[in-house]
């Protein structure tokens, strides 16, 4: 692969190389995305996946620049806003596969009434958030995900705020697929990975992918020893309480894996009948038939 | 030419007592007789109680208002008698039920008809009852034959079973019989049209446009008075093919038709200006990531919740400071329902060519008022251009999304297609989407890409019809006014005619682009000008003189909520023609 610079695209991916964007990350040294983003390329050639088969959205954020590092095609949207338009685009053409990604704050701050709805609605995308407690780009404030006690620059004393937990609410909410990854566990989160995308439905990878700049508190270290596999737990993947019990441990076990699949539940675009022949919306012709025409204007008269 | 038939109906009553069924039925056999046809519905936000006035106006001309005058006044309710006898002038009817209903002192001439509905009905239980027996009344002070008022409830009722139909058809006839026997009909009879017309209100006139023009994903928040394009929406989706989603809120909705738009599709949403607010920053995006995507906000009375079933054009200044920075976006305020619906192709066509959002400002009035129309006026296959836009085939790798281009306009690939892999992004990114803040921050990049998207809208007002000015151009007074004001001006200047005050017109439907030169040549011409508009502060004045430069001599604004009715302006007019005022408020004598 000597001499080919990261301008040329390779319309036929055989490495994970072939996922490199166009420019190389701008992420602090030590961050987890990086660990996140090579998942990533690495499930998309495991799974076969071609760059143009693929639309990754992101919201803003640090990790919200993934979509630029990464070689499919993307859109780098509004700050929380990225689960809203990647469901417009999946419906509009769902023979993309859509890929969510992002972090805590554009997820489940800013964007949290779109993470609620949909995984209500079960948009068969595949949401990653890579999850550092932190707020990065911004120079280091309190995330919806931070510990509680944290002393961040805005909130110089210690937060005094519970913790979103974003496992158990992804469940309530109705999501699908809902599992958690480290990024200090590349062959481990590749897999979930892996997964989320073949899920037909809403799938959350939640990743604690640690902040080496603004997050000391709960930084690579912190991780390594505490996550413990839920395949090595005896995990019911189909009994959501035990799911909900296992994700709110915080402590000296910290899961990783799938706490939670619901294999049964259609897709929203699966129970939309307009979707059921015809191919994706953006291929069908516009305008409407002579006998289209007549209907609208019969039921006027 | 036949002498002009002009005839308005109102009924009035609380929310819940049904004022809109028998409305919709007469409405019907109105239009089905070729009548030209306006109706305007006064309420409030409630579901239950409060006052109802439903005003429908009839002619075998063309209407373009809900008119100034009543002649039939239907009283569901006693508040309504209260509220709006006065209003009745010699040759008036007004129609009540007699056992729940005590009719005040009308002016001379007027005709009280009081309806024992308990006698007519055999003590019904049915609670609407009044309604139908109110339609018997009104077919025979009509002049109409009995047999029109039974084929318009076999419409409405044979789906609640012959039962239902059998009862509604045995009051009505009793309540027409009754008013046969003691009530004088109006001297002249409805009249038919030439043809049979149909009925829509604007709302559906805009979610139709869409239908035309090729709109294959909607979505929207329920709000006032933008729901009607949902409702038209969600009824058609599947006969249509039309993704039509509800959503969690208005910024999801715009980020939704933003991403539906990027895969190719066409997609629109529409909301009231409390949502547009929630949407501002998604129309800066779409403009920013170079994806054309259509909004419509039907303005309400504001600001913040303000009152959600009353009229405004205040939103003007709203929907041009939406979202932060430069961008080129397209904005036009249609005139009427018919325009309405023929703005929105033509928008998506200028959005996709262009590729930018497109804003359509309607209002209350337009939106749910409820109007007749040819239907053979409609291009429901309208041409369909969807500019530079790359579909299939495949590329070597070089593709830029953003190429800086002549004309500022860059091929769009949509996502899918082989080899031409890219990204779009809400930052400042160079010509091939990479985020320039990613690289290095380049003034010269940033300039250059602020200068091709600006590039785009060169030139562009020549795209659209330029204002032009109605009536005779040595006219005394010209009156401007955009959007929704059109017909209701059009009246005024008909009245001040007679009056012996000669008055052109100068209506603006698109505020972006704003034919800066026409409208400056236009009104440097006029001898007098005066400004119509329907808010408070001459939003439209305001914007007006910032393109132009130009002053206007004189003002009429209306802002309690109710549209103007004709004679609002032509008393404006008057006061100013005198110079007794440059800045007219006209007062509102309907209270509802």
């Amino acid at each position: 692969m000597d001499g080919i610079i990261t301008h040329d695209l390779v319309v036929d991916p055989q490495s994970v190389d072939d996922f490199k964007g166009k420019v190389d990350p701008d992420w602090c040294p030590g961050c987890g995305d990086y660990g996140v983003l090579n998942c990533l390329r690495r499930a998309c050639v495991d799974l076969g996946l071609k760059p143009h088969e693929i639309l990754t959205i992101s919201g803003i954020g640090c990790s919200s620049n993934f979509p630029g590092f990464f070689n499919s095609f993307g859109m780098h949207t509004l700050h929380g806003r990225a689960l809203a338009v990647a469901t417009g685009a999946k419906l509009a053409n769902h023979e993309l596969t859509v890929i969510v990604t992002g972090g805590d704050g554009d997820g489940f701050g800013i964007g949290g009434n779109h993470f609620t709805h949909t995984a209500r609605r079960n948009v068969d995308l595949t949401y990653i958030v890579m999850d550092n407690q932190i707020y990065g780009l911004t120079t280091g404030q309190l995330s919806p995900t931070s510990i509680k006690g944290m002393k961040t620059k805005s909130t110089p004393f210690g937060s005094v705020e519970p913790t979103y937990n974003p496992i158990t609410s992804a469940i309530m909410n109705g999501a699908t697929f809902v599992a958690r990854g480290f990024s200090g566990d590349v062959k481990h989160l590749s897999m979930l990975m892996q997964m989320a995308i073949r899920h037909k439905g809403f799938s959350l990878v939640q990743v604690y992918s640690p902040c080496p700049t603004f997050n000391h508190d709960n930084d690579f270290k912190f991780f390594k020893t505490r996550v413990k596999k839920l395949e090595d737990a005896d995990h019911d993947t189909s009994d959501w309480k035990t799911a909900c019990e296992k994700a709110m441990e915080w402590g000296d076990t910290i899961y990783t894996g799938l706490f939670f699949q619901n294999k049964k539940a259609e897709a929203l675009g699966d129970l939309e009948p307009i979707l059921d022949k015809g191919g994706p919306l953006c291929n069908r012709p516009l305008g409407l038939s002579d006998k289209q025409v007549d209907g609208i204007i019969a039921r006027m008269m | 030419m036949a002498k002009q038939f002009d005839f308005a109906l109102a009924i009035g009553g609380a929310a819940g007592q049904g004022v809109a069924t028998p409305g919709m039925i007469l409405a019907r056999i109105f239009s089905r007789r070729g009548l030209h046809l306006n109706a305007y519905n006064a309420y409030q936000s409630i579901v239950r109680g409060g006052h109802i006035f439903l005003t429908v106006r009839i002619s075998n001309d063309k209407v373009y208002s809900h008119g100034d005058k009543l002649d039939m006044l239907i009283c569901l309710n006693q508040d309504t008698m209260d509220r709006h006898l006065h209003l009745m002038e010699a040759g008036g009817r007004v129609a009540f039920n007699s056992d729940t209903v005590t009719p005040g002192k009308a002016a001379d001439g007027v005709q009280i008809c009081p309806i024992p509905v308990k006698e007519l009905t055999g003590g019904s239980r049915n609670k609407v009852i009044q309604n139908t027996v109110a339609l018997g009344v009104i077919t025979f002070m009509l002049g109409l034959d009995f047999q029109v008022l039974d084929n318009a409830l076999a419409l409405q009722f044979s789906r609640k079973g012959q039962e239902v139909l059998d009862e509604n058809v045995g009051v009505a006839r009793a309540g027409y019989e009754y008013a046969k026997a003691h009530f004088q009909s109006f001297d002249e009879s409805v009249p038919n049209g030439a043809k049979p017309l149909a009925l829509w209100t604007g709302n559906q006139a805009l979610a139709m446009g869409g239908a035309a023009a090729g709109v294959k994903f909607y979505s929207a928040y329920p709000m006032a008075p933008s729901t009607g394009v949902l409702h038209w929406m969600a009824q058609n989706a599947r006969e249509l093919d039309i993704m039509v989603r509800q959503c969690e809120d208005e910024i999801a909705v715009a980020n939704m038709i933003i991403g539906a738009a990027h895969t190719g599709v066409r997609s629109m949403c529409a909301t009231s200006g409390g949502g547009f607010a929630l949407m501002t920053e998604a129309v800066g995006a779409a403009a920013m990531m170079e994806i054309p995507a259509v909004f419509i906000n039907v303005q309400r009375a504001g600001p913040s919740t303000g009152v959600p079933t009353k009229t405004e054009q205040g939103d003007l200044w709203q929907v041009l400071g939406a979202s932060q920075g430069d961008f080129e976006r397209f904005i036009a305020a249609p005139w009427n329902a018919l325009d309405a619906f023929n703005t929105i192709p033509e928008m998506f066509n200028l959005c996709d060519k262009h590729q930018c959002p497109g804003i359509v400002m309607s209002d209350l009035l337009i939106s749910e008022g409820t109007f007749s129309f040819d239907a053979d006026d409609l291009n429901m296959q309208p041409a369909i251009d969807r500019g530079e836009m790359i579909t299939e085939g495949t590329a070597n790798g070089d593709y830029m999304r953003y190429k800086d281009t002549e004309s500022g306009i860059s091929p769009r690939a949509i996502p899918g297609i082989e080899g031409y892999v890219h990204v779009v992004a809400t930052d400042e990114h160079d010509q091939d989407g990479v985020l320039i803040s990613d690289e290095y921050t380049n003034p010269h990049k940033r300039r250059r890409m602020v200068e091709k998207r600006a590039r785009k809208f060169a030139g562009v007002d020549k795209a659209m019809v330029a204002p032009s000015l109605e009536g005779p151009a040595d006219a005394e007074v010209t009156l401007i006014g955009w959007g929704s004001t059109y017909g209701v001006i059009k009246e005024a200047i008909a009245q001040l005619k007679n009056e012996g005050i000669t008055a052109n017109h100068l209506q603006i439907k698109w505020i972006v682009p704003f034919h800066s030169q026409q409208v400056t040549e236009i009104v440097t011409a006029a001898k007098k000008t005066i400004i119509v508009e329907n808010n408070y502060s001459g939003q439209f004045f305001r914007y007006m003189r910032s393109e132009t430069g130009l002053k206007v001599d004189g003002h009429i604004r209306k802002y309690d909520g109710e549209p103007f009715m004709p004679h609002h302006i032509v008393d404006g007019v008057k006061e100013q023609m005198v110079g007794n005022t440059d800045h007219f408020v006209p007062h509102q004598e309907i209270m509802v």
